[in-house]
C-alpha cells in the first residue's frame, strides 16, 4: 500500500516537473503562436486580440494553473495550428506509436536474450566470437543509416515498400502490423546489439563471483547454474538497460517515423514545436512522461521477480 | 589460462590507428580545401576524389577526415559529460536512495522525456548559437541514460555481502562508492559510451539545423550522413562512404574497448 | 533526423507576400525513361494521389488560411466572385458577370443561377454579402483587408437575378485581385476551421493530420466539372519518402521537386518545368553596418555570380531576376535588371575598397534551415564572397526562429528568402519596401521608391501605372537594395496517363482540369 502511494507520488513529481519544464521552455524560445495562426501579415492588433483571446496575455503561472487544472479535468486544449482538439488527434496517432513501440520491444526482447546467454554461457567459443563480432559492427552502425538503408533497399531496389502506404489499424490489423516490420526492425536491430553486449558481459562478470563457484563445485550443470544462478544476478543491469530502451524506443522514434512516413507521436511532437503549437506539445510530453515512470515501475517488479533479495522501496 | 591470440585488441588497434591518424592529418592538411567546389557534382570515387564528390563538387574524402576530427571532438566531449555526470548522480542516488534519489531519478525521467529538439531550441534562445553550445545541450541529454544504469549497479551492489563486511571494516561511504562498487559497473558502462559516442555523432546533426552544432558549410559526419541520404540516388557513394567511415571509426573503439576487457579478465 | 525534418515548408517561405499584376508561367515538357508508372493504366479508377511534402497543418477557414501550401490545395474547394486563370486573367467564377463604371469605382457582379455549396444548400446573394463583410473582418491576408476597408457592399433583385455592388471610396486598379480573394462561404457557417465548405469544383472530404487530404469532385459544380472523381494527397514531411513513394509508382503527381530528383527518376513519369513564382534573393538589412552603404551593397552584387549559382544548384534552371519581381507578371518583370551586375571580382574590390573595406569584411547570413534551396544559396554565396574577401558565416534557424526574429524583429545582417504574392497584383511584392511599411525587413529606405510607389499606387491608367511599378524596380536594383538571386524552377512529375496540368502564375494547383487521358 505504502509502495503504491510512493509509486503514484513518483508519476505526480515527474508530470510536474515534466510539464512545468516544457511550459517555461515555451517561454524562452522565439517563436509567436499568434504568428503561425494569423501569418505573418497579421496586423499587431490582430495579434494582440488573439493573444487575449488565446489568453496569452496573463502571467505564465496563472497560465500554467490553468492549463493544469483543464488537464486534469481531461481537457487538453485545442491545437493552434489544426484548430481541433489535441485528444482527437492524439488519440489517431497514439495506438500508432504503441503498436510500434510494442513490436520494436518484443523484437529486441526475443532475439536478444538468447542470444545474449548463448554468447556468454562459454559453451561455445567459435559461436560467442561469432555473435560478439557481429554485435560489434551491427553497434557500429549509426541506427539512422539502417533506417534509410532500410528504406532505400526495401523501397527503391527490391521495391516491396512504399513508404506512405501506411494502414491504419481501424483498417486491417494485418497490413498495420505487415508496414511496421520494416521500422521496428530498423529501431531494434541496434538495441539487440547493445541488450547482447550488454547481456553477455554481466554473464560473464557474474560467472566469476564465489557463489557461482560454489555452485560449481556443488556440481550443478552448467545450464541450472547459468539459470537458477547467473541469470537472474545477470539479468539486472539488462532490465534497466530494456526499461531505458522502452523509454527511449517511444520517445526517439522520430527518425523511423520520418524516413517510413508512419503517422505517429514523434513526428507529430515535432511538427508541434517547429509551430510552437504548445497545447500539443504539452500533452505529449506528458504522456511521454508518464510512460516513462510506469516502465520504470515495471522494471522495478522485475527486478523483484528475477531476484527476490531486492525490497521494493 | 593459455594465452591465446586477442583479435578484437589487434583489428580494434589497427582500424582505431588508421582513423585517429586520419583525423591527425585532417587537422593539418586535406587533399582539397573542404568547403571549396573543386569539380563537378556527383562524382563518383576515383584516384583523385576518394570518395568522389558532392552536391556542390567539394571533395567527400577531405570533407570526411575534416568532419571527423569535428565530430570525434564533439562526441568524446559529450560522453564525458553525460558519463562523468550520470556516474555522480547515478552513484548517490543508487547507493544513499531516499529523498535526493526520488527527486535526481524524477530530473532524469522529466529529461528523458523532454523533447532534444525543444531542449536544443532552450540552449540557443540562452546561450545563443555558439558552435560549442551543442555539447552543453547534448551533454545535459545523455546524463538520464548513464545515470539510470549506474544507479541500478549501485543499488545493487550496496547489499551484497563484500560491500557489508567493507561498512563494517569502517570503511567510509566515499570509498565503498567509488573503490568497491565503481569498478563493478564498468563492464555495463562500457557499452553504455560506445553506444553513448554513436548517438552523439548523429544528434549533433540532429540539431545543427537549429544553428547550433556544426554549420554549413563546414563538415561534421553527421551532418553529412544526413544530407547525403537526398543524394542517395544520385551519389550513393555520398552516404556510403561517409557511413562506412562513421562505422569505422565507432567500431575501431568499440573492439578495442572490447579488447582490452578481454586482456584486463585474462590477465 | 536532417534539415528536413520539418519538411520543406515552400509553403511558409513562400507566404510572405501579396502581389497583383498578371502574365502567364509557361511550362515546358520533358520525359523521363520508358516505363510506365505503376499506377497508370485502366485500374485509375479516376482518382489520383498527390505527393505533398508539408501538412496542411493551419486553418482550414476561408479568411484564415495562412500558408501557401494550404491555399495551393483550397484553390480546388473555395471560390470568389471571380478566379484567376492559368494566363492570370480573372474569369467569373460565382459571379456570372462583372462590370466596372467609367470612374473605377463601383464594381457590379451579377450573381450566377444555380450555384450550389458543397453541402447542397444554394449559394445566394445573402451568403455572398456574409462573406464580403465576415472577410473584411477576419481575413489574415493585410492587403486584402485593406482593400475592403473602404467599400459599401449592396445587393438588389433585378429580373436579371441578384446583383451585388461594391462601391469603392477611391479607384483601386488591383481591386478584382482582391474579390478573387474573397472565397464564398454560406451564411454563419461556423465549422470551416476543420470542415471547410465553399463552391469549388472539388469538395472536402477528410483531413488526417499528417496523414492525407482528401477533396472529392463536386457533382452540383455549376461550370465544366472536375474530370477527377476524387483526389489523395498525401504527406510526408521527408523528401527522401516521398521520392521513394514517387518512383516506386505509388504516386501520381508530385510537385516542386529537385533538379537532382527529376535526374533519377527511373519510372516514367512525365515531367513539366514551370517557375516557382517567387523572388529569392540574400536579404540585406540596409539599416546595419556595413549594408547601410550602397556601395558594399553593389559590390556583393558584383561578386556573386547568379549564373555559376544556377548551375552549381540547379543545373542552371531557374530565372535570373535583379529585382523584387518574377517573369510571371510579364508586364512588370524586366529581364535586363537581371544583368545590371555582371559578375565582376575586380570591380567588387574596387568597390568595397571605396567604401572603406579594401580587406572586406565578415557578416553572418541566417538562413532558414527548413528549406534546401535557400541554404544551398547560403553556402555558395559563401564561397564566393571568398573570392573578394567578404567572409560570410551562415547560420542556420528553424522557420519560426526566422519568423520572429528575423523577419519580425529584423534581427540580422544578412539572410536567404523567397517572396511571392499571393494576390495576383504587384503592390504585394512592391509595397513592403516603402519606408515605415510593417513588412519592410531590410529597412529600405528611399524617398524616390516611396514617391514612384505611391505614384503608381494613385495611377489609375494602367500603363502610367506600370511605369511607376518600373521605375520602382529599377530603383531596387540601383540601389542594390538586395543581392537578387532567381525566381526558382518548379518541377512537377506528372503520371503520363494524366493530361491537363497547367502552371499558374500563383501557387496552386488546378486539379479540375487534370484528367485521365
Amino acid at each position: 500500500m505504502k509502495y503504491a502511494a510512493k509509486k503514484i507520488l513518483t508519476l505526480i513529481i515527474t508530470l510536474f516537473i515534466v510539464s512545468l519544464l516544457a511550459f517555461l521552455a515555451f517561454q524562452v524560445i522565439p517563436g509567436d503562436p499568434t504568428t503561425k495562426i494569423l501569418g505573418t501579415e497579421a496586423t499587431a492588433e490582430a495579434k494582440e486580440a488573439l493573444r487575449a483571446q488565446l489568453g496569452l496575455d496573463r502571467p505564465v503561472l496563472v497560465r500554467y494553473w490553468d492549463w493544469m487544472t483543464d488537464f486534469l479535468r481531461g481537457d487538453m486544449g485545442e491545437s493552434y495550428s489544426y484548430r481541433m482538439p489535441v485528444a482527437e488527434m492524439l488519440a489517431d496517432k497514439l495506438p500508432t506509436t504503441f503498436l510500434l513501440t510494442a513490436m520494436s520491444f518484443v523484437i529486441t526482447v526475443v532475439l536478444s536474450i538468447p542470444l545474449g546467454i548463448l554468447a556468454g554461457s562459454g559453451k561455445s567459443k567459435l559461436m560467442d566470437l561469432l555473435i560478439t563480432s557481429l554485435d560489434q559492427v551491427v553497434m557500429s552502425i549509426p541506427p539512422f543509416f539502417i533506417g534509410i538503408l532500410a528504406c532505400y533497399i526495401f523501397g527503391n531496389i527490391l521495391a516491396v515498400f512504399v513508404p506512405g502506404n501506411f494502414v491504419p489499424y481501424t483498417e486491417s490489423w494485418a497490413g498495420c502490423l505487415a508496414y511496421l516490420i520494416l521500422p521496428a526492425f530498423s529501431i531494434a536491430i541496434p538495441r539487440i546489439a547493445m541488450t547482447v553486449k550488454m547481456l553477455r558481459s554481466s554473464i560473464l562478470a557474474q560467472r566469476e563471483q564465489d557463489y557461482v563457484r560454489t555452485a560449481r563445485s556443488r556440481g550443478n550443470s552448467r545450464w541450472v547454474r547459468l539459470v537458477r544462478h547467473i541469470l537472474k544476478n545477470a539479468l539486472i543491469p539488462v532490465i534497466t538497460f530494456l526499461a531505458v530502451s522502452a523509454a527511449e524506443i517511444m520517445t526517439g522514434s522520430i527518425i523511423v517515423e520520418q524516413v517510413f512516413t508512419i503517422p505517429g507521436i514523434s513526428r507529430l511532437l515535432m511538427a508541434s514545436i517547429a509551430n510552437r503549437d504548445f497545447p500539443v506539445v504539452q500533452a505529449i510530453v506528458v504522456i511521454l512522461a508518464a510512460w516513462i515512470v510506469i516502465v520504470n515501475f515495471v522494471a522495478d517488479l522485475l527486478y523483484q521477480l528475477v531476484d527476490p533479495r531486492i525490497r521494493l522501496r | 589460462m593459455k594465452k591465446r591470440g586477442n583479435p578484437f585488441l589487434y583489428i580494434g588497434g589497427a582500424i582505431s590507428a588508421v582513423m585517429s591518424g586520419l583525423i591527425i592529418m585532417g587537422y593539418f592538411w586535406t587533399p582539397y580545401d573542404p568547403t571549396a567546389f573543386v569539380e563537378k557534382k556527383f562524382l563518383p570515387p576515383s584516384a583523385a576524389h576518394l570518395l568522389g564528390t558532392d552536391n556542390f563538387g567539394r571533395d567527400i574524402f577531405s570533407r570526411v577526415i575534416d568532419g571527423a576530427g569535428t565530430s570525434f571532438f564533439i562526441a568524446v566531449c559529450v560522453v564525458a559529460i553525460g558519463c562523468v555526470a550520470g556516474i555522480l548522480i547515478g552513484s548517490f542516488c543508487g547507493y544513499f536512495g531516499g529523498l535526493p534519489d526520488l527527486i535526481l531519478t524524477r530530473v532524469c525521467d522529466s529529461i528523458t522525456a523532454f523533447p532534444s529538439f525543444l531542449l536544443a531550441l532552450v540552449i540557443v534562445s540562452i546561450t545563443g548559437s555558439g558552435t560549442y553550445n551543442i555539447i552543453l545541450a547534448l551533454g545535459i541529454l545523455f546524463i538520464p541514460s548513464f545515470a539510470r544504469i549506474v544507479r541500478g549497479e549501485f543499488a545493487r551492489c550496496r547489499d551484497l555481502n563484500y560491500i557489508k563486511s567493507a561498512r563494517l571494516m569502517g570503511a567510509g561511504p566515499l570509498r565503498i562508492m567509488f573503490s568497491h562498487i565503481l569498478p563493478n559497473t564498468f563492464q555495463v558502462l562500457f557499452s553504455a559510451v560506445t553506444i553513448g559516442f554513436n548517438n552523439a555523432v548523429l544528434s549533433e546533426a540532429s540539431m545543427s539545423f537549429l544553428g547550433i552544432g556544426i554549420q554549413p558549410p563546414d563538415a561534421s559526419l553527421g551532418s553529412m550522413l544526413s544530407d547525403s541520404q537526398t543524394y542517395l540516388r544520385n551519389a550513393p557513394w555520398y552516404a556510403m562512404g561517409t557511413g562506412l567511415v562513421i562505422i569505422l571509426l565507432i567500431l575501431g573503439f568499440s573492439l578495442l574497448s572490447e579488447g582490452l576487457q578481454r586482456l584486463e579478465r585474462r590477465g | 533526423m536532417n534539415k528536413r525534418i520539418i519538411a520543406v515548408f515552400l509553403a511558409a517561405v513562400v507566404l510572405l507576400c501579396s502581389l497583383c499584376g498578371c502574365g502567364g508561367a509557361t511550362g515546358q515538357a520533358s520525359t523521363t525513361g520508358d516505363e510506365n508508372p505503376s499506377s497508370s493504366g485502366a485500374n485509375h479508377g479516376n482518382e489520383i494521389t498527390v505527393g505533398i511534402a508539408q501538412d496542411l497543418d493551419n486553418s482550414l477557414d476561408p479568411y484564415q488560411m495562412t500558408a501557401a501550401g494550404t491555399r495551393e490545395v483550397m484553390f480546388n474547394v473555395y471560390e470568389g466572385l471571380v478566379k484567376p486563370d492559368a494566363d492570370g486573367n480573372y474569369v467569373c467564377a460565382v459571379a456570372a458577370d462583372y462590370s466596372v463604371s467609367d470612374d473605377g469605382l463601383v464594381y457590379t457582379f451579377t450573381l450566377r443561377d444555380g450555384v450550389k455549396f458543397h453541402d447542397g444548400t444554394d449559394c445566394t446573394a445573402d451568403d455572398v454579402l456574409y462573406s464580403f463583410e465576415t472577410c473584411a473582418a477576419n481575413t489574415v491576408n493585410s492587403a486584402v483587408k485593406a482593400a475592403l476597408s473602404a467599400v459599401e457592399c449592396g445587393f438588389d433583385v433585378t429580373p436579371e437575378g441578384s446583383v451585388f455592388t461594391v462601391k469603392l471610396a477611391a479607384p483601386n486598379p488591383d481591386f478584382l485581385s482582391y474579390v478573387a480573394s474573397v472565397f464564398i462561404s454560406p451564411k454563419d457557417y461556423t465549422e470551416g476551421e476543420t470542415k471547410p465548405v465553399g463552391t469549388g469544383p472539388f469538395k472536402f472530404v477528410s483531413r488526417s493530420v499528417q496523414e492525407n487530404f482528401i477533396i472529392e469532385r463536386h457533382d452540383d459544380y455549376y461550370g465544366e466539372k472536375a474530370k477527377l472523381d476524387r483526389v489523395t494527397y498525401k504527406i510526408y514531411e521527408d523528401g527522401t519518402a516521398l521520392f521513394t513513394a514517387l518512383d516506386s509508382g505509388a504516386l501520381d503527381l508530385v510537385a516542386h521537386i529537385t533538379i537532382d530528383q527529376v535526374n533519377t527518376l527511373s519510372n516514367g513519369y512525365n515531367v513539366l518545368e514551370g517557375t516557382m513564382n517567387l523572388v529569392q534573393a540574400i536579404y540585406l538589412n540596409n539599416a546595419v553596418a556595413p549594408f547601410d552603404n550602397e556601395l558594399v551593397r553593389q559590390a556583393l552584387c558584383y561578386a556573386v555570380d547568379v549564373d555559376a549559382m544556377l548551375e552549381l544548384t540547379a543545373e542552371g534552371h531557374g530565372t535570373k531576376l535583379g529585382s523584387s519581381m518574377y517573369p510571371a507578371f510579364g508586364k512588370y518583370f524586366d529581364a535586363s535588371l537581371a544583368d545590371a551586375y555582371p559578375h565582376d571580382v575586380e570591380k567588387a574590390k574596387e568597390l568595397l575598397a571605396k567604401a572603406g573595406y579594401p580587406d572586406g569584411f565578415s557578416f553572418t547570413i541566417k538562413a532558414p534551415s527548413n528549406y534546401d534551396p535557400h541554404v544551398n544559396a547560403a553556402v555558395v554565396l559563401a564561397e564566393q564572397l571568398k573570392a573578394v574577401g567578404v567572409e560570410a558565416e551562415i547560420r542556420l534557424v528553424d522557420w519560426e526562429t526566422w519568423v520572429s526574429d528575423v523577419y519580425g524583429n529584423r534581427n540580422f545582417e544578412a539572410t536567404v528568402c523567397g517572396f511571392d504574392a499571393s494576390t495576383l497584383n504587384a503592390s504585394a511584392l512592391l509595397a513592403r519596401w516603402v519606408s515605415g511599411n510593417g513588412k519592410n525587413m531590410i529597412n529600405f529606405n528611399n524617398a524616390d521608391y516611396d514617391a514612384a510607389y505611391a505614384a503608381a499606387q494613385s495611377s489609375t491608367d494602367d500603363a502610367e501605372q506600370t511605369a511607376y511599378y518600373k521605375e520602382c524596380l529599377q530603383i531596387l536594383s540601383d540601389t542594390a537594395a538586395n543581392v537578387y538571386l532567381q525566381d526558382l524552377a518548379d518541377f512537377v512529375a506528372i503520371n503520363p496517363a494524366l493530361d491537363g496540368y497547367e502552371f499558374y502564375p500563383l501557387y496552386v494547383i488546378d486539379m479540375a482540369k487534370i484528367y485521365y487521358k
